[in-house]
């Protein structure tokens, strides 16, 4: 049922959007005043996260070596995946999240008669992943279009590459057909995949429900219901807003506040869920450190002070057996006393 | 404990109802509370080996006490409840992995088959990112805002006796191998919460003996056998007399010894029980090949560190012999056996944590003259550096053919692939002393399969979960054992070869372990030696 409250909750904040924004005065509200304070709490949130995990010191170096590390000249030394220099780190954690290379990694595994425990490339989890990371940057940078003024020529080259296959009019994006697609295929897996539904919680299908509705009403907006609009008014709001002096012209239609609204809700949710893994994967220490622990000491700033039990503690305990055995002591045995 | 037959476990694996192999459960996992029974769990750690841990200086073993798994009341102290938290707390606040790995997880499922319990007991539970789960929720209930306001809902609940004795359960069904965190796209490390929650159980005085009484024994007598120093002694003799009486060479051997340029450590359980003793035998035999200036040190006669196993407190405690023994007898350097979880304390905590060594030289070895640059600030090296290092400029002699009786494989401990990076050292020397295939490629190398009882989990009571969790890594020799006739599982772990050993008795008969150094040790050409036909190596009986 955990996904089903997903779905009521995001039901419940079109409702909110749609019918509110119909009422008198406040089209501010939704237009202006909640996208102020939800990019308040989304900078704010990620930057309080960040900084709480900063301050958090990374005692040990832990590594995860996915290949050979540097030692001999002779043994050749896997540069990407046992990185021995900050060079080699950048090009590990560049390719991890732009390329999600664990991910590209995965195997399924399955247990048969025998037993015969068998392992086959499962990459459908890397490419929905691919999927719908790219959709959604691509659609995030298109939107920047709203917001500057007159629009840089790179964004008109991007949208110009994502609407290559010219279908429809206006011109279908690549992105939104994959932003939707990949929600739905990260949804289904999650209901689908045994294992994974098993440990799905609500904070896992809620943001995809989320991100579907606003790609979705996004998309009605540009496709189906160009008429409800007015895109020179939405400009000039987006407009104002980043510039600090926004202005709600003549009426948007409520798809526009539903939308807008929607996002509201996701960059206020952000900062309080798994989605800061966004941040948080730039600061894994299994990914981001040198594999170099051996060459060059790591400093741990708690580093408790600890003794061993002393040498001199254990000579004393055993030191007769020591002697008795021929091993070297640094106390001789007391001389015995003569037998009175 | 029982074990069940191979036809009976063979069968439950594949078709008991499992997550793994389809059942899907009905039930909420935090509605299923644990049943602990004879046989799912390792024994609780002895009162008195609790309280000696707690009498030394720098350690914390509070609340020791004779209790039992099973009871209902596990005579926890009063306060317990604020004494996790506050330890949760306290280690947010030490180690930012474990704010990263609880905040980062967005439950892909990346991890779930990766996990040899998992695939050997089915159990949803050891799915890694369950076991991870079982602390994440305590950490979302009170260290969270969204946990906070949405208590259940957001996979947050309340810390109680039950949710402790699902830790106690699922810690110790975890041997810190990893494997999960290459897999995981935020590179989310399991080990690390493991290690988190069996520090958090100590806080409580709930352990199992099979960690602590070793480590306990390390720290009074220098090892996890609890050899005292004569006893080691002999033991080490007894091997050099076999060296003699198999090739003629006795093996020039000091101990504690002042002004040797090499101090050697290895595992002591190389020095006690079989295959291990080969292995000994091995280095014993290799280091007399070389006329390495080296002693061994009885004060610091363990390699192994079950405090790795325990808390970070005792981890560095026991470590620290390493370096005080290496400054009191004025040695350059150290070279260190073969072991896992050894070199993973060697690799990634020694430095920082009795460190800097600088009564120490950087490794140089006296015999080719390489530096060891890799090793410039520990100033220790392994075995199988060393070995590679030597046979690649020509030092040792070989004749292969005194390995003709051993098709072998390779088996990559946990902690060397993935918290070293030693992959190809031991390769190389395979290549040069036996002839030996690799197992499939998704069980080798960083993607190598844990013997299924590290982490101090090597003991009798539970072992139908062991012979479970080193199903994969069982079921990848089988293959090669069909496939290649392969006779001889090597590694270079002391854990393996003990473990290794009775999960090949149990599913691969006929496949024997060995340490890497045993087989160069066969190979080896000795000066001045009068050798018999070794029809099995350094294991012919004479």
């Amino acid at each position: 049922m955990k996904y089903a409250f997903s779905f009521l909750a995001v039901i419940a904040l079109v409702l909110i959007a749609g019918l509110g924004s119909q009422i008198p005065g406040m089209p501010y509200l939704f237009g202006v005043a909640l996208p102020y304070l939800a990019i308040m709490i989304f900078l704010g949130g990620c930057v309080y996260r960040v900084v709480q995990w900063g301050k958090s010191p990374v005692p040990f170096p832990i590594q995860t070596t996915c290949g050979q590390g540097k030692s001999l000249d002779f043994i050749k030394h896997n540069k990407l995946e046992a990185p021995n220099t900050t060079a080699e780190v950048v090009a590990r954690m560049f390719l991890e999240v732009v390329t999600f290379r664990s991910l590209f990694r995965n195997t399924k595994s399955e247990i048969h008669d025998g037993p015969q425990v068998t392992y086959e490339s499962s990459k459908w989890l890397w490419i929905f992943a691919l999927i719908f990371h790219y959709s959604f940057l691509v659609i995030v940078v298109r939107h920047m279009r709203l917001f500057l003024d007159p629009v840089p020529v790179w964004i008109s080259w991007l949208e110009l590459g994502d609407g290559l296959f010219q279908v429809g009019a206006p011109t279908w994006y690549m992105t939104d057909i994959g932003l939707l697609a990949g929600c739905a295929l990260l949804f289904s897996r999650r209901l689908i995949t045994r294992h994974v539904r098993f440990i799905s919680l609500m904070n896992d299908y809620f943001p995809l429900v989320l991100i579907f509705a606003i790609a979705l009403t996004g998309i009605l907006m540009r496709y189906f219901l160009r008429t409800d609009i007015d895109i020179v008014n939405i400009k000039q709001l987006a407009v104002g807003l980043v510039t600090f002096s926004p202005t709600i012209g003549a009426e948007i239609g409520a798809i526009f506040y539903i939308h807008l609204f929607l996002v509201c809700a996701l960059l206020a949710y952000f900062p309080f869920s798994k989605l800061m893994h966004f941040a948080g994967v730039f600061m894994s220490p299994t990914r981001n450190m040198k594999n170099d622990s051996r060459a060059k000491r790591h400093i741990n700033p708690w580093n408790p002070r600890i003794i061993p039990h002393s040498y001199a503690g254990y000579e004393d305990e055993f030191r007769e057996f020591m002697v008795d055995a021929g091993i070297p002591v640094e106390k001789e045995l007391a001389p015995k006393k003569d037998e009175e | 404990m029982s074990v069940p037959k191979l036809e009976q476990l063979s069968k439950s694996v594949v078709q008991g109802p499992s997550l793994a192999t389809g059942a899907i459960p009905t039930t909420d996992w935090m509605d299923v509370p644990v049943v602990f029974k004879p046989g799912n769990y390792a024994y609780p750690a002895k009162s008195e080996k609790v309280a000696y841990l707690d009498s030394q200086s720098g350690l914390h073993f509070p609340n020791s006490r004779e209790w039992s798994p099973e009871d209902e009341d596990w005579k926890l102290p009063e306060d317990w409840k604020e004494i996790i938290l506050k330890g949760l707390k306290e280690r947010l606040e030490k180690f930012r992995s474990l704010k990263i790995f609880m905040d980062c997880c967005v439950r892909c499922g990346a991890c779930a088959d990766k996990c040899h319990f998992f695939l050997g007991t089915g159990d949803p539970k050891n799915m890694p990112v369950m076991r991870a789960e079982l602390l994440r929720s305590v950490y979302r209930n009170d260290f969270t805002l969204a946990g906070k306001i949405l208590g259940k809902m957001a996979g947050a609940r309340e810390m109680t006796a039950s949710v402790l004795k699902e830790w106690f359960m699922y810690s110790y069904q975890c041997t810190e191998c990893r494997r999960c965190s290459v897999f995981c796209p935020y590179g989310i490390d399991t080990a690390e919460v493991t290690m988190m929650l069996r520090e958090l159980l100590h806080l409580v005085g709930v352990g199992i003996n099979w960690i602590l009484e070793p480590a306990s024994n390390s720290n009074r007598t220098g090892n996890h056998m609890g050899l005292q120093p004569h006893t080691f002694k002999d033991n080490v003799e007894f091997l050099v007399d076999d060296v003699e009486a198999l090739t003629g060479v006795k093996p020039n051997i000091s101990f504690n010894r002042k002004g040797a340029e090499v101090l050697f450590i290895t595992p002591s359980a190389d020095v006690f029980a079989e295959p291990g003793l080969y292995t000994a035998m091995g280095y014993l035999t290799l280091f007399e090949a070389i006329g390495l200036d080296y002693t061994w040190s009885t004060y610091a006669s363990e390699g192994g560190n079950f405090g790795l196993f325990t808390n970070n407190e005792t981890m560095k405690k026991l470590n620290a012999k390493m370096y005080a023994e290496a400054k009191r007898l004025g040695v350059k350097y150290i070279i260190g056996g073969e072991c896992g979880h050894m070199w993973r304390v060697i690799h990634q905590y020694m430095d920082t944590m009795n460190g800097p060594a600088d009564f120490l030289e950087k490794p140089v070895s006296s015999i080719t003259g390489t530096v060891f640059e890799n090793a410039a600030s520990t100033k220790m090296v392994h075995i199988s550096e060393f070995t590679a290092d030597l046979i690649k400029h020509g030092k040792l002699k070989f004749d292969k053919s005194r390995n003709s009786h051993v098709k072998a494989t390779y088996h990559d401990s946990c902690n060397t692939a993935r918290a070293m990076g030693l992959l190809d050292e031991p390769r190389y020397i395979l290549d040069h002393v036996v002839d030996w295939v690799e197992m499939p490629e998704n069980t080798i190398r960083e993607q190598t399969f844990c013997c299924g009882s590290g982490t101090g989990l090597n003991t009798d009571e539970i072992m139908e979960l062991r012979m479970r969790s080193g199903l994969p890594r069982a079921n990848a020799v089988k293959y090669v054992q069909e496939k290649h006739d392969v006779n001889m599982l090597s590694c270079v772990c002391a854990i393996d070869r003990a473990t290794l050993t009775s999960l090949m008795n149990y599913w691969n008969p006929g496949v024997d372990v060995c340490g890497v150094t045993e087989l160069v040790a066969n190979a080896l050409v000795l000066e001045g030696e009068n050798r018999g036909d070794l029809t099995e190596g350094l294991r012919t009986m004479l």
